[in-house]
């Protein structure tokens, strides 16, 4: 839906800017009215379409399983018990298969989260491109990027809270002697090797939260992008790209969100290994 | 002259990126079907391997896709 006074590429800018509040180079606070404000704001900036929808989307998932337990039926269940139960189930056994029978109170519903939660978000990629930002451009809001994970803040600063507690755990249960030591001696065990091991542990730790993150946004970005991409088309030969994308789509996106839950069951698997290295 | 480097600096980054990746992933499903040829009853458990390796080796060039294509369109 591009209209007559915008050139494709400020078609494609307007749709990747996020509604940003932040502090303007005057010193006042408010929302940026153009591409250019928001990027003069630079780190005194927060994404509000981010956070409003992957705020939203958490609140849906809590209600939507809240209200399956409050409705449990024996006999028959109906159709959001069986999703909910599909869904617990599915992370009971990846959780059964990698991570064991360790005790841990927090890993089966960290993994549950982080299953539907970004499922949820991922769906929001499914949306027609323009039906929301059109919307809110209605409601005179200028900028809505409606899919929160294609925003590296929002993976990352999911990535991050992971990390958070793989080392968390690291530390709970290597010590904290023992986790440092792990550090220096872990892929040569020599004296000699210590800084050698050092550098390389430490780009493992860092390259895994990163990664984490990335991987997810740069799966979401790049098939938003195409969804953009075809929105530029004329009208009658849309559907004739979109619907196959957006069919792939439905794979990748339940894919991505199946590949950051198992990723964080890995990671806390390993913080959880106390054997001999 | 700039805007042109970029994509050309981006053409590269996703075409190698699919190289590597394309020969990994090959790979992979080349083994896994022969896994799954030899002990059919080992196939839930193999897919699900399947797919975190999947993720580890799609991860470089996805990034790479999404970095070229932040590049392209948002700087």
């Amino acid at each position: 839906m591009q209209s007559e006074t915008q050139t494709s590429s400020e078609y494609i800018q307007h749709h990747i800017t996020n509604l940003t509040y932040g502090k303007f180079p005057d010193g006042s606070w408010g929302i940026a009215h153009s591409i250019e404000e928001a990027k003069a704001m630079g780190f005194n900036a927060i994404h509000v379409d981010t956070m409003f929808w992957s705020i939203s989307l958490g609140v849906v998932f809590c209600a939507l399983f809240y209200w399956a337990t409050r409705n449990l039926k024996a006999g028959v269940p109906g159709t959001l018990q069986n999703v909910c139960e599909m869904a617990v189930e599915f992370v009971e056994d990846n959780i059964r298969q990698v991570f064991g029978t360790r005790p841990n109170v927090i890993i089966g519903p960290l993994s549950l989260t982080i299953l539907v939660w970004v499922f949820l978000m991922n769906l929001m990629d499914l949306i027609p491109v323009d039906f929301i930002p059109a919307l809110a451009a209605m409601a005179g809001i200028h900028f809505m990027k409606v899919v929160p994970s294609t925003d590296p803040n929002a993976t990352l600063a999911m990535a991050l809270g992971v990390f958070f507690l793989v080392m968390y755990y690291n530390i709970k249960m290597k010590g904290p002697v023992n986790f440092t030591l792990g550090l220096f001696t872990h892929p040569i065990d020599h004296w000699a090797a210590a800084p050698f091991n050092f550098l390389l542990e430490m780009v493992d730790l860092i390259a895994k939260p990163l990664s984490h993150g990335l991987r997810l946004f740069g799966n979401m970005y790049a098939g938003e992008m195409i969804f953009i991409l075809i929105a530029l088309l004329p009208f009658y030969a849309q559907w004739a790209l979109s619907l196959p994308w957006a069919i792939f789509h439905i794979l990748i996106i339940s894919l991505q969100a199946f590949v950051f839950m198992i990723l964080t069951i890995v990671y806390l698997t390993q913080a959880h290994e106390t054997g001999d290295h | 002259m700039e805007q042109s480097l970029i994509f050309i600096a981006g053409g590269i980054l996703m075409g190698l990126g699919a190289i590597g990746s394309g020969v990994g992933i090959g790979i992979l499903g080349g083994k896994y079907l022969e896994g799954v040829a030899r002990q059919p009853e080992l196939q839930p458990m193999l897919m699900t391997q399947l797919f975190i390796s999947l993720a580890l080796v799609d991860a470089v060039p996805i990034i790479a896709v999404g970095i070229s294509l932040y590049m392209i369109f948002a700087i």
